[in-house]
């Protein structure tokens, strides 16, 4: 143990090869699929947020039911999609970081969703009527709200994200932990440790470790800044 | 800074209300208010805490549905014309962004001449906040920033809710003096406020509500000196009205 904790350190310090080829991999995948989980539930946020619809309630239910989606079930779902039988096997993205991103974003698509839902509807809540004072058009409003949200928002783009690469479940179905292709961080540590490279994996979880500290540390600051300019 | 009286085809006033009734959770807030405005002036509305002042403000501003009742500005329904009124409520809501954005952002959403902020912040005395964040002003900057964010939409006429209750002497002053301005310009202004020194100032005429009614509507020369009703004699005179 004390051996292969040396070792992981002299693997970090020593910047290798291999073990940089899966942190920038993790990190490629998890970035992406929390940017397209922006992209789709920001909208969506926002958009439950000031409407008022019939069936609100039950998407209400719905998006934060899906926040608890476990990351198992997920995988296995991209998975069945995207096997050479399932309805988008012909796409060929099984086993690809592409179906790793798929799988990410679907997971952490709700967590933005619903994170941001509650953020936005707190604000909208408090401008509503200054709002139709101005007469400002639906449009206007969602792009005031967003951006009166943005240090909010940004903690909840960091939750997904911290999220996201901590996740193993998913990406071990759908990515299959190929080296070279698809090993990611949490997979390489999950079948590294069982293989016996202990030191990989070891140097893996605090790198790993760093990431989640940094996560961390940067809601901190965005809240901090926030606070200083009275943006809260 | 123009006016946008000539903009629009159909004049706002006078404004009619009849019978205007609202209840709020049961509680009967307005119980008949009539009134009449003519077409100038500032029109100051008084009367004790809890009187129904704000939310008639609300009402004539189109921003909420009266229980009954009929308000008409001009040929129109209150909320056919919240675009050419502006309201600055008691307690503003300013964006969390910079004092400028904040007025930029009305500028833009209105389709308003960009280049008057300048001009708009430094007519309420806040050019030198330009660039601090508007949640960070004191209760009377922000006040004052309110002020300058209606002005930035040229209302036709202008509702102000107690503008002025954190203000220092000579803030006050500058606001009213810029209320002035606005309405000799010809906006028309109808202003609620507590103060009475300061209705003495600027009133044309006052409108006094009272257990949901106007208990009185009477030119500002007559009123101060010898008010009709009881309820704003004792109003005048410090007694508690409820
Ligand atoms: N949203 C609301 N829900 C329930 N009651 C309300 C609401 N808004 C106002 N009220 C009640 O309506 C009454 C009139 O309120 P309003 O704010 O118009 O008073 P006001 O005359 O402006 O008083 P002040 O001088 O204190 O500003 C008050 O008794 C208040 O409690
Ligand atoms: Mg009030």
């Amino acid at each position: 143990m004390g051996e292969a904790l040396g070792l992981a350190v002299g693997l970090v310090l020593s910047g290798d090869a291999d073990l940089l080829e899966i942190v920038l991999l993790s990190l490629r995948v998890s970035l992406t699929a929390t940017a397209i989980a922006c992209l789709v539930g920001l909208p969506v946020g926002a958009l439950v947020a000031i409407g008022r619809f019939r069936g609100r309630n039950a998407v209400l239910i719905l998006m934060n039911a899906l926040m608890g989606l476990p990351p198992v079930v997920v995988g296995l779902l991209v998975y069945l999609h995207l096997s050479r039988s399932g309805p988008l096997g012909f796409l060929g993205l099984l086993y690809t970081p592409t179906a790793m991103i798929i799988a990410q974003a679907i997971l952490i698509t709700p967590i933005v969703a619903a994170l941001s839902r509650q953020v936005l509807e707190d604000l909208h809540i408090e401008y509503a009527e200054q709002f139709r004072s101005l007469c400002l058009t639906r449009w206007q409003t969602v792009q005031a709200l967003l951006w009166d949200a943005r240090y909010s928002l940004l903690t909840v783009g960091l939750a997904g994200f911290g999220r996201a690469v901590a996740e193993v479940g998913a990406v071990i179905i759908v990515g299959g932990n190929i080296d070279h292709l698809t090993r990611v961080m949490t997979t390489a540590i999950a079948l590294e440790t069982s293989k016996g490279d202990l030191a990989l994996a070891l140097a893996l979880g605090i790198i790993l470790l760093v990431i989640a500290l940094g996560v961390n540390a940067a809601v901190q600051a965005v809240r901090m800044t926030a606070a200083r300019q009275a943006y809260v | 800074m123009k006016t946008a009286l000539s903009a629009h085809a159909t004049a706002l006033l006078p404004l009619t209300v009849r019978d205007l009734v609202l209840r709020v959770d049961k509680a009967t807030v307005l119980d008949g208010v009539n009134l009449d405005l003519g077409g100038r002036g500032c029109t100051m509305i008084m009367g004790a805490n809890g009187a129904g002042k704000s939310l008639l403000l609300k009402l004539l501003h189109g921003l909420m549905p009266s229980t009954s009742g009929r308000i008409s500005w001009g040929e129109h329904a209150p909320s056919e014309v919240t675009a050419r009124q502006a309201l600055v409520f008691q307690k503003p809501v300013l964006l969390r962004r910079s004092v400028a954005a904040n007025i930029d952002f009305v500028l833009k959403a209105r389709g308003k001449d960009m280049t008057r902020r300048d001009a708009l912040l430094e007519h309420v005395g806040l050019s030198h906040k330009a660039g601090q964040p508007a949640r960070l002003l004191s209760g009377g900057e922000a006040q004052r920033l309110a002020l300058a964010r209606a002005l930035a939409t040229d209302p036709e006429v202008l509702l102000l809710d107690e503008p002025t209750a954190s203000l220092d002497p000579a803030s006050v002053l500058a606001i009213e003096s810029i209320v002035s301005e606005a309405c000799s310009r010809g906006v028309r202004i109808i202003f609620v406020t507590h103060d009475i020194g300061q209705a003495r100032r600027i009133a044309d005429d006052v409108v006094f509500l009272h257990r949901g009614r106007v208990a009185e509507h009477t030119a500002a020369a007559t009123f101060f000196p010898e008010p009709h009703s009881d309820a704003a004699r004792n109003y005048l005179s410090g007694k508690i009205v409820v």
